[in-house]
């Protein structure tokens, strides 16, 4: 028999939409249930740290420093036709700090962990991996995907704070080889219409960002299916998913502090 | 000529798993039908079926893995269905399952895949007790010098090996083998087949072996059962599965013979 389109759409997009959100939702819940259970697996979160973190370390300072190098050259012109060249110290720091450091870092990590845990934890569930640890009587979530998830949101405000360094110094070194700026007055400019809130709400991002790219990681490589094509799926999707779940977070944080900001 | 295996050490009094009326479906497709299904302490099961016939969907079942969709799975007194996620986890330290495709953990090396479980489920042991231990089941399963190599350094047969260690060194009651000799050449299959007889006597453990090397459930089998349309349509040694008159039965093994 044969269905209408409007069963035929149902069938074959809303229902395992619908079905995907509500596993999702459960991975979730089930992550803050167990992440405040005891036996917390410390060594494991350290060790994930330092291959989330230290490890991405390069990427994040070639990628920092060219953000602020190409950002206050892009912005000079613009500025120098107004005649307010005198505030680029200003707008760097403030599209430094509010926007790219968070955005950039994010990105960068979604690429490079993102899809670095939803291949590991994919190719661990299609060759079984996970299924020993369980028959071992070990809780792989506990020890896979809590861990991840821990660190890549412990990270992740660690490195922006070290993205958004590395672009000031970019920045530094272009308006001192251009304007002979000294270091401390391009500092006292920058900062000072950087104001704590600024700062909170990037950190807030990050870790938020960093949640989201661990989780989705996990949660795509959890439930791999399908073989060495289910890995390169989940590696995939774990990508795109964290990017544009960040791009959707970032536009209602700016929302939110925007909000703060003027009331 | 493949060796008989010499029943001895059972005690049928003693039943560690008891399978009544199992029944698993995904989706559409029945794979279990009502299993009936029952283990002696010391007892080596053989499970005989083609590819696809719920082989492998049983014993993940019978370790919890899979939950049937009715039916009662008793695994040492336990009814599995009914244990909470603690005790599950407490009888699975009572029972080892060696995969298909070994399932080492491949960013560890052989000692690390042997610790792990150590560890985890006995975390006051002493460096020295735990040194002992991976030791000792490498012994058991005679490989002592691959200790510090990566599981991508090993062969298909020791990978197995390894993996029956990893699940020796909590010293289980029961052994779960899902296709031990699968991939293997004629010598290393029979090494391994050598090993699951070994671990029996060994370690006094019962086991299931799922598998459809007939070599295999000759030389490791006290009993074989035969998996066909998601139930066992025969049991008893394997002589008289073998010369059974059940058409369905016979043509699994004229087919296994011409392979």
């Amino acid at each position: 028999m044969s269905s209408s389109p409007r069963e035929y759409v149902i069938a074959k997009w809303i229902d395992p939409a619908f079905t995907e959100l509500y596993s999702a939702a459960r991975f979730v819940l089930r992550f803050f249930i167990e992440v405040f259970q005891p036996p917390f697996e410390f060594k494991e979160i350290i060790r994930q740290c330092y291959e989330i973190g230290y490890k991405s370390l390069p990427l994040i300072t070639l990628t920092g420093f060219v953000t602020g190098i190409v950002f206050t050259n892009q912005s000079r012109p613009s500025l120098a036709e107004f005649g307010a060249a005198s505030w680029l110290p200003s707008l760097i720091a403030i599209a430094i700090i509010r926007a790219l450091a968070p955005l950039v870092t994010a990105l960068i990590t979604a690429g490079k962990v993102g899809s670095n845990i939803g291949a590991e934890l994919g190719s661990m569930k299609v060759t079984e991996q996970i299924d020993a640890m369980e028959v071992s009587a070990i809780n792989p979530f506990k020890f896979l995907v809590v861990s991840r998830v821990v660190a890549t949101t412990l990270t992740l405000p660690v490195l922006m704070t070290y993205s958004a360094f590395v672009g000031l110094m970019g920045a530094y070194l272009n308006v001192h080889l251009n304007e002979l700026t000294s270091f401390t007055s391009f500092f006292q400019s920058a900062f000072s219409q950087i104001t704590f809130l600024d700062i909170y709400a990037s950190l807030f991002k990050a870790v938020v960002y960093g949640f989201t790219i661990g989780i989705v990681g996990c949660y795509k490589g959890f439930n791999a299916t399908q073989g060495t094509q289910g890995v390169g799926r989940a590696a995939n999707t774990a990508v795109v998913i964290s990017m544009f779940l960040i791009f959707i977070e970032e536009i209602l944080i700016v929302q939110v502090t925007t909000w703060i900001r003027t009331s | 000529m493949t060796k008989h295996k010499q029943s001895q050490g059972i005690d049928r009094s003693q039943t560690v798993i008891l399978l009544k009326d199992l029944y698993k479906s995904f989706g559409e497709l029945d794979v279990l039908c009502g299993v009936d299904l029952e283990v002696y302490k010391g007892e080596n099961v053989v499970v005989l079926g083609r590819s696809g016939s719920g082989k492998s969907v049983l014993i993940k079942i019978i370790s919890g893995l899979l939950m049937p969709d009715s039916g009662t799975v008793n695994v040492l007194g336990n009814d599995v269905s009914k244990l909470n996620s603690k005790d599950l986890q407490a009888l699975r330290l009572k029972i080892g399952f060696s995969f298909q495709g070994s399932a080492l953990y491949d960013s560890m090396t052989v000692r690390e895949n042997l610790e792990f479980p150590l560890v985890r489920n006995l975390r006051n042991l002493s460096a020295a007790e735990i040194d002992k231990a991976i030791r000792e089941v490498l012994e058991a399963v005679n490989l002592e010098q691959t200790m510090n190599q990566m599981p991508s350094e090993l062969s298909g047969g020791q990978r197995k090996r390894i993996g029956i260690a990893r699940t020796l060194i909590l010293k289980p009651e029961i052994m779960l083998y899902d296709e031990p000799t699968a991939g293997l050449d004629p010598l290393t299959c029979t090494d391994i087949n050598d090993l699951i007889n070994e671990v029996q006597q060994r370690y006094h453990t019962s086991s299931i072996i799922i598998t459809h090397d007939l070599t295999c459930a000759k030389s490791t089998g006290d009993r074989v059962a035969m998996l066909l349309e998601g139930k066992f349509l025969r049991e008893g040694t394997f002589e008289e599965v073998f010369n059974t008159e059940d058409e369905r039965v016979k043509s699994f093994f004229d087919y296994n013979f011409i392979q």
